[in-house]
């Protein structure tokens, strides 16, 4: 048969136009905007200059937001990698019936807003939220313990938001293990531990790496749980942007701020991708 | 060998296993003779892996003892068994260079580096595949990975080698030479070898000792001519090999030890009863579709103590050296019958005559 070699393209050509049209347009709007100059009037002018960059690295004040942006999404990765794979693991190995079951549990978070999930931890933490009522009427406490408004609240409602991708990417990749090859490495003399780390554990590494940058590139993007959860000193970057660009309708910095923020990624996926190797990931999930 | 070889080297007593209400493993007992070759055989779900996979140490038996050179194992942990196993899939670590591989059971036991070397050395040499330690799993073919498989089992020098069907993952012409190679390993070795498979060409070839499984339980076990020509109920003789079935009644009882029968349309069968028969008991006549000769009428001379049928060809196929019938006799019934082709082949609807020795005609239990 006679190769096509147009054939993929044409099957890929409605995804590519979405692409192309909802993201690289965009994005080139917002790099051009990174550019423009802001009237004090508020009016934006058309312009080719780096003032907005360079308001960015003027002082500490926004660098050690971008650094605390990724200093939590590190955090909510590790915590999100040792919370992720022990059930992820689980669902590899149960023979259980309840299975499907508790699969659907885990996806059942993407039913309801992200909003809503958000706000509700208010209700559970808050200073007259469940727990502090609980510890206040069995008298374990006399008065609220503040839960809210930290970082520890920020990365908590991170972690409801990013467990599940965690959780199915690593459990994508397990998936793909044959069982037997535990088995045949206790049968050759390993424990359970040994075998798990001498084969399991390094063959899911493709999930365990695919699900950490996909927790990190979200943590970096999002700005609801900080908003929400946060206190004045846990803002991220992305909170950053959205104040400039909905709060004071300072386009042109808030492009800026974004333009930092995706470059900042492009290397930082780059360079993991140099290390880990995002091809792998999907060799192995096409092995599967 | 100067030592007598045990004949209960691996010993199952009473062994059982259940799965919630399913039983895997009905109670059994099995002797696996030291320095055997055993097979279990049997269909999809007859409890052979299951056996196997308790003797490994990967399920727990809900009942019975297993012992290994006379000391029970059941609370022995699998990484301590020293078994070497073999798996459908080959189950190679496909992160691990065939090196690696090879020398993963060697890095749990007290063996120096350069020990190391040459012992992996050996195993690949031994499974003919020298100087292929450097590359991946991936590289090599089927054939090839099953060897590396083989190899990784074997450099263990375990006390017993098991093998979970590890043929059926690969092609016809390939399974044949592995067949060939593995018995010839199992042989050079003397490792004691229980090989699970639902081939029965691969039981018949390469086994000391058949084991015919049905439903949890052992069905029959022996050696394979054992097994094959005395197969002691309907669902060996099914099994192994292409029989044929007949509902038989037995007449009257010979001082030979032959038995007349009678057939469903009324005629008289002589038949070699497998067991003890009373008169009018109803019971069947298995007859291997080898063992019946077809000819016309003019080349069989009519012999006194041969059984003899009358029929029409109904189909046939040609397979080369030999020839399968179909023949259909006097009650409609078809008689599956596997000849050389001498001149040539009968054709469809010639009719036909088949000689079958009373000796091969074995009455069977309902």
């Amino acid at each position: 048969m006679k190769e096509k070699p147009w054939k993929p393209w044409l099957l890929l050509s409605p995804s590519l136009t979405a692409v192309f049209l909802l993201l690289v347009i965009p994005v080139c709007f917002v790099v051009v905007y990174s550019f423009w100059l802001r009237a004090p009037s508020g009016q934006d002018i058309p312009a080719f200059q780096f003032g907005n960059y360079a308001k960015f690295f003027a002082d500490f004040f926004y660098p050690v937001i971008l650094l605390n942006t990724i200093r939590v999404a590190l955090e909510t990765v590790f915590i999100c990698l040792i919370m992720g794979y022990i059930p992820a693991y689980f669902f590899y190995r149960t023979e259980s019936r309840l299975k499907p079951f508790l699969m659907i549990l885990v996806m059942l978070p993407f039913w309801i807003s992200f909003i809503i999930r958000t706000l509700s931890w208010i209700n559970i933490l808050g200073d007259s939220g469940l727990i502090n009522h609980l510890l206040l009427k069995s008298g374990l406490i006399s008065s609220p313990i503040p839960m809210l408004y930290n970082e520890g609240a920020v990365i908590m409602g991170l972690i409801q938001y990013l467990l599940p991708f965690m959780i199915l990417n690593i459990y994508v990749s397990l998936d793909g293990i044959d069982k037997s090859l535990a088995e045949a490495a206790k049968s050759l003399g390993c424990t359970e531990w040994q075998a798990f780390r001498e084969v399991t554990l390094p063959l899911s590494m493709p999930g365990v790496s695919a699900g950490c940058l996909l927790v990190f590139v979200l943590t970096c993007g999002t700005y609801l749980p900080p908003m929400i959860l946060g206190g004045p000193g846990n803002e991220m970057i992305a909170n950053l942007i959205f104040k400039r660009v909905i709060g004071t309708l300072d386009w042109p910095f808030g492009s800026a701020i974004s333009v930092i923020l995706l470059l900042l990624l492009v290397i930082i996926v780059y360079t993991y991708n140099r290390y880990m190797g995002i091809n792998q990931i999907f060799k192995s999930l096409s092995k599967g | 060998m100067t030592q007598a070889k045990d004949p209960a080297f691996v010993r199952f007593k009473g062994i059982e296993k259940r799965f919630g209400d399913l039983v895997a493993v009905q109670p059994m007992d099995l002797n696996i003779p030291e320095g055997s070759f055993v097979t279990l055989l049997g269909p999809s779900g007859c409890g052979k892996t299951t056996l196997l996979r308790m003797l490994a140490g990967l399920e727990n038996p809900t009942r019975g003892d297993i012992f290994i050179k006379g000391k029970r194992i059941n609370d022995t942990p699998i990484h301590k068994r020293n078994l070497g196993m073999i798996f459908q899939n080959y189950a190679l670590f496909p992160h691990k260079t065939i090196f690696d591989n090879v020398a993963f059971g060697l890095k749990y036991r007290d063996v120096s580096k350069t020990e190391m070397k040459e012992k992996v050395e050996k195993a690949l040499e031994t499974v003919r595949l020298p100087g292929v330690g450097n590359r991946m799993p991936s590289q090599l073919s089927g054939g090839q990975q099953q060897r590396i498989a083989l190899a990784r089992a074997i450099v263990i020098e375990p006390d017993v080698l098991l093998m979970d069907e590890p043929l059926s993952a690969l092609d016809e012409n390939l399974r044949e030479d592995m067949r060939r190679e593995i018995d010839n390993l199992q042989m050079e070795l003397g490792v004691t070898t229980i090989f699970v498979t639902h081939d029965q060409r691969e039981a018949l070839s390469m086994s000391d000792k058949v084991v015919v499984m049905k439903d949890g339980f052992i069905q029959q076990q022996g050696e394979p001519e054992e097994v094959y020509n005395n197969s002691v109920n309907h669902f060996v003789a099914d099994f192994l090999g292409h029989s044929n079935f007949l509902a038989a009644q037995v007449k009257t009882t010979r001082k030979d030890g032959i038995y007349e029968v009678a057939l469903a349309d009324g005629s008289t069968c002589l038949a070699s009863p497998v067991g003890d028969f009373e008169q009018g008991e109803k019971a069947e006549i298995v007859i291997r579709a080898q063992k019946m000769t077809l000819g016309y009428q003019k080349d069989f001379v009519q012999e006194e103590g041969m059984n003899y049928f009358y029929g029409k060809i109904k189909d046939r196929s040609y397979m080369g050296g030999e020839v399968s019938y179909f023949v259909e006799i006097a009650d409609g019934q078809l008689l599956h019958v596997i000849n050389f082709v001498k001149r040539s082949p009968y054709r469809r609807k010639d009719e036909v005559y088949i000689r079958v020795d009373p000796f091969h005609c074995r009455l069977l239990k309902q």
